[in-house]
């Protein structure tokens, strides 16, 4: 049984002048227990609204999500998410920060922080505990965004372009290290990108989302063995699947 | 080629790019010089006897007035009536300012509920209400306060509104997914994070408050630095007049500066842009 399990979700945003926007259309997914899974979409297509549906901070004007069986009522600290956009809390430090993810958790305070301490080792931030996010890079930012995202062990972990704002390098050294987790914890991911070779790297499948409406126009299986390396991307295999789907992707899609 | 790039670019300005950086020391001396040199001619005006004194007395009686000032414990009397007026009045403000800002910042609806009142208060000059508060309340240290919160109050919520609203949504998104009720995004996130812009608020309402009170003392008063201005006035002595001036410029800068520092403190994890 599907970990996730959206049917028919339409999203209405009102517009001005009475108009409305239609960010959703008749949207299906399912996202099986630790899978990883990606949505690609040209930006404004409504991938961050599903997102947003999922992790319960908004709510569908139609149709169904359903989480583990039950339908999503809210948001929940069964799921986990990260943004795009920086939003470590910056008067607290690194450690205070993740730790900030379990005060609704019932644990006591000495198993809190053998958590804080495992999960920053995890992103290599184990040496920056007491810095506060203004002294970080944006790639140690996403890394501390993830580190408290997973530290309450959520079942699904929702990103939504978490690499979006960071520069090539430093995403391709956050893709590495995603990889690492992933393959380590299993921790079940509906991903969100722009990103072709990101999305390929990353994911066991890929569903491909138009614009207005948006709306799923089609998943891949991603066929690629792991553990996955960066150095995937160099492949003949690999190269040949990117543009077999950006090939399709501009016939199929309009973006 | 070589000697071409060996040949020394002409001597940029360095100090007056657009934008360009300065040494600390440079721009310290820059303003500390403007006032000197004001000062000096302020010096030179009235030592060579240009104006006369009823209009511009010199620094050293200005200075000498300091003294009789001091001495006679007037200076002091006037300081603490009007320092205790605005730290009473400004902190009813803001007593006020502090949590209807954080309910508009935060919900739209009161947000429609004051926000009307306010804008229609805040264009009504403060100062023109000094006569009504009068009536009302007389020429004692309630009337100041009156004044100042009518001055204060409508201006600060508005801006503690603002500093609410420039919290980013996905902060509090976040805090939601760790399981965390609206109070406590409110009380956990959305005050720390609105905290800086919300001192920084207290620091300029507090200058402005400033200008309230010694309009309201000019008018009625029979203590403190608006009254002594007044009273000078009335029996031309300017000296008395500048000095009272200069001490509630003195007295402004130094709490700006405390405010400074405190933020300097208390928000270092602030981002500079």
């Amino acid at each position: 049984m599907a970990l996730l399990r959206a049917e028919g979700v339409w999203k209405v945003f009102p517009a001005r002048r009475g108009e409305v926007v239609v960010a959703l259309r008749d949207f299906s997914l399912q996202v099986a227990e630790n899978e990883f899974v990606s949505i690609i979409g040209p930006s404004g297509c409504g991938k961050s609204t599903f997102l947003h549906l999922v992790a319960g901070l908004d709510t569908s004007t139609r149709g169904e999500i359903w989480f583990d069986g039950r339908p999503i009522e809210g948001p929940g600290a069964d799921r986990g998410m990260v943004f795009q956009s920086y939003t470590l809390y910056p008067w607290l430090t690194v450690r205070e920060n993740v730790r900030f993810a379990l005060q609704k958790s019932n644990l006591a305070r000495p198993e809190q922080e053998v958590l804080v301490d495992e999960y920053l080792s995890l992103v290599g931030l184990r040496d920056f505990e007491n810095a506060h996010p203004y002294q970080l890079s944006g790639g140690m930012r996403q890394r501390v965004a993830i580190a408290r995202a997973l530290v309450y062990r959520p079942r699904l972990l929702l990103m939504d372009e978490p690499f979006g704002a960071l520069d090539a390098q430093t995403r391709r050294l956050m893709q590495e290290l995603l990889l690492n987790i992933w393959e380590t914890h299993r921790t079940t991911v509906l991903f969100v990108t722009h990103d072709v070779e990101e999305a390929l790297l990353l994911s066991d499948r890929i569903y491909v989302m138009t614009a207005r409406p948006g709306t799923i126009k089609g998943e891949i299986k991603v066929p690629f063995e792991r553990p996955r390396h960066t150095e995937l991307e160099t492949t003949p295999d690999f190269v040949e699947l990117r543009r077999q789907l950006l090939e399709w992707i501009r016939s199929e899609v309009q973006w | 080629m070589a000697a071409e790039r060996h040949t020394p670019r002409k001597k940029r300005s360095s100090w007056l790019e657009l934008r360009g950086e300065i040494s600390p020391s440079l721009y310290v001396a820059a303003g500390g010089s403007l006032i000197g040199i004001l000062f000096l001619l302020w010096w030179v005006v009235t030592g060579l006897g240009l104006v006369s004194p009823i209009f511009l007395p010199s620094p050293s009686a200005v200075g000498q007035e300091f003294v009789r000032q001091v001495r006679e414990g007037i200076l002091w009397q006037d300081v603490s009536a009007s320092v205790y007026r605005i730290t009473v009045g400004w902190l009813i403000s803001t007593l006020f300012a502090v949590p209807i800002g954080i309910l508009m910042g935060n919900f739209r609806f009161f947000e429609g509920l004051f926000e009307p009142l306010i804008d229609l208060v805040r264009y009504m000059p403060a100062v023109a209400f000094v006569p009504l508060t009068i009536l009302w309340a007389g020429v004692g240290d309630t009337q100041k306060f009156i004044i100042l919160f009518i001055g204060t109050f409508f201006q600060e919520v508005l801006m503690i509104m603002d500093n609410v609203k420039t919290v980013p949504y996905e902060m509090i998104q976040v805090s939601y997914t760790f399981g965390l009720n609206k109070w406590e995004a409110l009380r956990k996130v959305v005050l720390p994070a609105a905290m800086p812009g919300i001192w920084d608020t207290f620091r300029i309402t507090l200058g402005w408050a400033w200008t309230y009170l010694v309009v309201a003392e000019l008018v009625a008063a029979n203590v403190g630095l608006g009254y002594r201005i007044m009273r000078a006035q009335r029996f031309l002595q300017t000296e008395s007049i500048i000095l009272g001036i200069l001490v509630i410029g003195a007295l402004g800068l130094l709490t700006d500066y405390a405010f400074k520092l405190g933020y300097r403190r208390m928000f270092y994890w602030v981002e500079r842009k």
